[in-house]
C-alpha cells in the first residue's frame, strides 16, 4: 500500500531561476517525511514535481521504483493536500470526499458508504450532507485529508496544510495527522516552514535552502548535530560566534573569537570538517548557556543582563557580552530556585564545549 | 437639527428626481398604451382602452419582427456564449506577455461601430456566397443567419468579459485537486469548472439575448429583406406611429417584471433552504424541512393571483364601455367647438350692431372682418387669436372640424374620415348647453335621454 519515493539528481529551472539544484532524496515507504525550509526555498516546487504538476528540467522522480516521467498527476499513485485545501465549494462534504470514486464511475450508493467510513475515520460522522462553507477550519482540514485518502494513494503529499489554522488547532492537528498516518500506513511527504511541526511529526526531516537539500536526518540529529551553518541557524534558536580555528584535535576545535578563545566540538559530517585557519561559526543553543557561579566550564565570559522575559516555565535572558557588547540569549527552566537577574552587570556566563558546535562559515537563515 | 432636516429633504428630493428621470418616460409611455387617442399621448386623456394590444396582435409585420428577433436572440445566445467561454478560457491560460494583445484583439468588436460590423458581415458573407456560387435564397443571403453571425461578433466579446470576471475568482488549485484525485481533463472541466461558471453562463446568456434583441445598427444591414422588432419599430416611427407601439413596450416591461419576480421568489426559496440546512447542521432542528413544489409556493400563487386579477381588471375596464366613451368624447369635442362658434357669432352680432350704428354701409362689414384678423396679428401668440380665426372661418360653415384638427396637426384623428362626421354637424348644437358645465348633475336628467334619442 505504501510506496517509496526517490528523487534522483532533480533540477528544476524556471528561466534563470533555479528552484531545485541536484536534489537527491530517498523517502522510504510508510514513513512520515518532512521537507523543512524557509518560504521560497523550492519545497513546494519539489512537491509538485512528485505529484506530477511539474516536470523536472533534469533528473527523475521514481515512485515505488517506477519512473514517473510522462505520467500525469491524475495517473500517479499520489494525492496532494493543498495549502488552501482546495475543497470543491459547490459540492457537499461527502461528494468532496468521494470525488476520486465519482470520476472512476463508482455508483452513488457505494460512494456514500465509503464516505461514511471515511467520515468515521476523521471523526466527523453524519456530517456528509453539509456544504464546505459550513465547516470550521479544522474540520475542513480533516475533510481534505479524507478526500485524499479516499483515492487510496500510496503517497500522500501535504503542502503546509496547517498553516491556516490557529495555534491550538495546529497543535491538535499535528498529533491527529501523525495518528492518521500510523493508522493508514502510507508514505507522507509533508512540506512546512514550521520547525515545530517538522520535529514533532516526522520520521525524517530534510532541510532545504534555495533549492539545495542541506541535511536529511531525524529530528533530534537535525537539532543537535546540524551539518551546516544554515541548518544550525534555521532550526531552533542559536547564539553565533564568528572566529578562526586555531587548533583542531580529533573531535574538538579551538576557535579564536573577539569574545575570547572558545572550545567546541566538530561536526561529524565529512563536508563540515574544519582545519586550522578556517573561518568558522561557533553555535551555542540558548538553553546551553549558564550562569556559572564558581563552577568551572570550558568556555566562560562576563555579561550584563539588559532584558529579561518570564514565560512561566522558562526564563529568557538577553545578555550583553561585556568585552564586545555582543548580544546573546540564554534560556533556562524555571525550577523555582531562580530569581530575576534584571539589570545585573558582569555576571560570569559559560557553556560546556560539548554543547557548542563548530561549523564552516556559510549562508545563514534570515533572522 | 434644521440643517439635518434640510439635508434630508434635499436627499429625498434628489432621489425622487432621479427616479422620475429614470421611470418618467416609461410611465408616460405605459399610459399612452391605454389611451384611445390615435396618437400616443397622455393629455388630453380620452378613454381607457386595451384596443391597442389588439391592434398590436393584428400587426403582421410587427409580429413577424418579434418572432425573428426571438429567433435571432436564441441563435446569438447559442453562438456567442460558447465562443465567449472559449475566448475567456484561452485568455486565462496564455502567458502574461501575450495576454494584453489577445485581449485587445478579442475585445475590439465592442469598440468597432455596429454599422461597420453590419456592413462588413454583409460583404464578407456575400463574397463567401459568391465563392461557392450560392443562390440568392441560400444561407449566405439569409437575413436571420447573417444577423446572428453579425451580432455574435461583438456579443461574444461581452460574454467573454463576463466569463473573465468569473474566472478571475476561480481557484486554479481546484482544477489541480481534481486532476490529482484522478479526474481526466474533460471530467475536471465538466465537474469543476462548468458548475463554477454556471451563474456566469446564465448572465452571459441573458445579456447576449438582450443585446441581440435591442440591436439596431448592425441588424439594419445584416437583416437584408427580413425584419426584426427594432427595424419594424424604426420604420414605423418614420411612417407614423400609433399607441400599439406603447402597447408592445408595456408587454415587454410586463414580461420582464414577471420574469424578475419569479426569479426573486425562486432565489428566496433557495436561501431559505440553505438556512434550514444550516440550522440542521448546527443541531437546532432535527431534519431538513421538505419544501413544497414551486407551483404551490404561497408567494408564487399570490403573484399569479395578483397578475390575473390585474390583467382582468385592465381588460375589463379597457373593453367595456369604450365605444360609448369614445362617442361621448367626440361629442364633447364637437360641442365645445359649436359653443365657441356660437359665442363668437353672438359677439359678432353685437359688434356688427354697434358697427352699423356708427357706419351704416353694408359692404364695410367685410372689411371689418379682415380688420379683426389684422388686430390678431399684432399679438400673434395670444390664444384669443385662435378664436378669432375660428370665428372667421365659421362663417364658411364647413371647415370647423378641420380647424380643430390643425390645432394638433399630427393627430391621427385627422385622418378619420370627415365624411362620417358631416351628418352629425347639426346635432351637437343641442348638447351645447349641457356641456357648458359638464359635470352638473342635472345634465344627466334631461341631457342623456335627449342624446340617446338623437342617436
Amino acid at each position: 500500500m505504501s510506496a517509496d519515493v526517490k528523487l534522483e539528481s532533480v533540477w528544476i529551472r524556471f528561466g534563470d531561476f533555479i528552484a531545485a539544484r541536484d536534489v537527491n532524496l530517498h523517502i522510504k515507504g510508510g514513513e512520515f517525511f518532512t521537507i523543512l525550509g524557509p518560504s521560497g526555498c523550492g519545497k513546494t516546487t519539489l512537491l509538485r514535481a512528485v505529484s506530477g504538476f511539474l516536470t523536472p528540467s533534469e533528473g527523475s522522480v521514481l515512485i515505488g521504483g517506477e519512473n514517473m516521467a510522462g505520467i500525469g498527476p491524475n495517473r500517479r499513485p499520489t494525492a496532494l493536500i493543498f495549502q488552501n485545501l482546495a475543497l470543491f465549494p459547490l459540492m457537499t462534504i461527502w461528494e468532496n470526499i468521494t470525488f476520486s470514486l465519482e470520476v472512476k464511475g463508482v455508483r452513488k450508493a457505494q460512494r456514500k458508504k465509503r464516505a461514511d467510513e471515511l467520515l468515521e475515520l476523521i471523526a466527523l460522522p453524519g456530517q456528509g450532507e453539509k456544504m464546505v462553507s459550513e465547516l470550521s477550519g479544522g474540520q475542513k482540514q480533516r475533510v481534505a485529508i479524507a478526500r485524499a485518502l479516499c483515492a487510496q494513494p500510496e503517497v500522500l503529499l501535504l503542502d503546509e496544510p496547517l498553516s491556516a489554522l490557529d495555534l491550538k488547532l495546529r497543535q491538535h492537528m499535528r498529533t491527529e495527522l501523525r495518528s492518521i498516518q500510523q493508522r493508514v500506513g502510507i508514505t507522507f511527504i509533508y512540506i512546512t516552514h514550521d520547525q515545530g511541526e517538522a520535529l514533532t511529526m516526522s520520521d525524517h526531516v530534510a532541510v532545504m535552502r534555495e533549492g539545495i537539500i542541506e541535511q536529511v536526518s531525524d529530528g533530534t540529529t537535525i537539532y543537535d548535530e546540524p551539518d551546516t551553518a544554515f541548518v544550525a541557524s534555521f532550526v531552533g534558536e542559536n547564539n553565533r560566534f564568528a572566529g578562526k580555528v586555531t587548533n583542531v584535535t580529533d573531535s574538538f576545535a579551538q576557535v579564536s573569537t573577539p569574545e575570547g578563545l572558545i572550545r567546541a566540538r566538530c561536526s561529524k559530517s565529512p563536508e563540515s570538517k574544519v582545519k586550522t585557519g578556517d573561518d568558522v561559526y561557533v553555535f551555542v543553543r540558548p538553553e546551553s548557556l549558564r550562569f556559572v557561579s564558581g563552577r568551572l566550564v570550558d568556555n566562560q565570559m562576563k555579561a550584563s543582563v539588559y532584558h529579561e522575559e518570564f514565560e512561566g516555565n522558562m526564563w529568557q535572558v538577553f545578555l550583553d557580552i561585556s568585552s564586545t557588547r555582543k548580544r546573546v540569549k540564554m534560556s533556562y527552566v524555571n525550577d523555582g530556585s531562580i530569581r530575576s537577574h534584571s539589570g545585573e552587570k558582569d555576571l560570569p556566563v559559560g557553556f560546556s564545549s560539548e554543547a557548542a558546535i563548530v561549523l564552516p562559515q556559510g549562508p545563514l537563515a534570515a533572522e | 437639527m434644521i440643517q439635518g432636516r434640510i439635508q434630508n429633504f434635499l436627499v429625498i428630493g434628489f432621489v425622487a428626481l432621479f427616479f422620475a428621470y429614470l421611470f418618467g418616460p416609461l410611465i408616460v409611455m405605459g399610459l399612452t398604451a391605454f389611451n384611445t387617442s390615435g396618437f400616443p399621448r397622455v393629455s388630453p386623456w380620452d378613454c381607457f382602452t386595451v384596443e391597442w394590444f389588439d391592434v398590436l396582435m393584428q400587426d403582421a409585420r410587427l409580429v413577424t419582427g418579434v418572432r425573428n428577433s426571438l429567433l435571432i436572440g436564441i441563435g446569438v445566445v447559442l453562438l456567442a456564449v460558447p465562443i465567449g467561454l472559449a475566448g475567456a478560457l484561452m485568455l486565462m491560460q496564455i502567458g502574461p506577455r501575450l495576454r494584453p494583445w489577445l485581449y485587445t484583439v478579442t475585445i475590439s468588436p465592442i469598440l468597432v461601430p455596429g454599422v461597420v460590423l453590419g456592413i462588413s458581415t454583409l460583404l464578407f458573407w456575400d463574397r463567401i456566397g459568391l465563392m461557392f456560387g450560392a443562390e440568392e435564397d441560400s444561407i449566405f443571403y439569409d437575413g436571420i443567419f447573417l444577423t446572428i453571425v453579425g451580432q455574435a461578433t461583438f456579443i461574444s466579446a461581452y460574454a467573454m468579459l463576463i466569463f473573465i470576471a468569473r474566472l478571475q475568482r476561480f481557484d486554479p488549485a481546484l482544477e489541480e485537486a481534481a486532476l490529482d484525485l484522478g479526474a481526466s481533463h474533460t471530467q475536471t472541466f465538466r465537474k469543476i469548472l462548468l458548475p463554477f461558471l454556471r451563474p456566469a453562463i446564465g448572465s452571459a446568456a441573458v445579456l447576449a439575448f438582450l443585446a441581440s434583441f435591442e440591436n439596431y445598427n448592425t441588424t439594419i444591414f445584416t437583416i437584408v429583406s427580413s425584419s426584426t422588432l427594432t427595424t419594424v419599430l424604426a420604420s414605423k416611427v418614420r411612417y407614423g406611429i400609433d399607441p400599439s407601439i406603447s402597447a408592445l413596450a408595456v408587454s415587454i416591461v410586463f414580461l420582464t417584471l414577471v420574469g424578475a419576480v419569479i426569479f426573486e421568489i425562486s432565489k428566496r426559496r433557495e436561501t431559505r433552504r440553505a438556512r434550514s440546512q444550516m440550522a440542521v447542521a448546527r443541531g437546532e432542528e432535527t431534519k431538513v424541512r421538505k419544501q413544497r413544489p414551486f407551483l404551490t409556493e404561497p408567494a408564487f400563487i399570490m403573484f399569479v393571483l395578483i397578475v390575473v386579477a390585474g390583467l382582468g381588471t385592465v381588460y375589463f375596464s379597457g373593453t367595456v364601455g369604450v365605444e360609448e366613451c369614445k362617442i361621448a368624447v367626440k361629442e364633447q369635442r364637437q360641442a365645445e367647438i359649436k359653443r365657441k362658434i356660437e359665442r363668437r357669432q353672438q359677439q359678432q352680432m353685437f359688434q356688427s350692431a354697434v358697427d352699423t350704428q356708427s357706419q351704416s354701409s353694408s359692404d364695410q362689414e367685410d372689411s371689418k372682418v379682415t380688420a379683426k384678423g389684422t388686430e390678431g396679428y399684432q399679438s400673434v401668440f395670444s390664444p384669443g387669436n385662435l378664436q378669432g380665426e375660428i370665428e372667421t372661418q365659421a362663417e364658411e360653415e364647413q371647415p370647423v372640424k378641420g380647424t380643430e384638427g390643425y390645432q394638433s396637426v399630427f393627430s391621427p384623428g385627422n385622418l378619420v374620415s370627415p365624411s362620417s362626421d358631416e351628418p352629425e354637424e347639426e346635432k351637437p348644437v343641442k348638447g351645447t348647453e349641457g356641456y357648458q358645465n359638464v359635470f352638473a348633475p342635472e345634465n344627466l336628467s334631461n341631457q342623456v335621454p335627449a342624446e340617446n334619442s338623437g342617436n
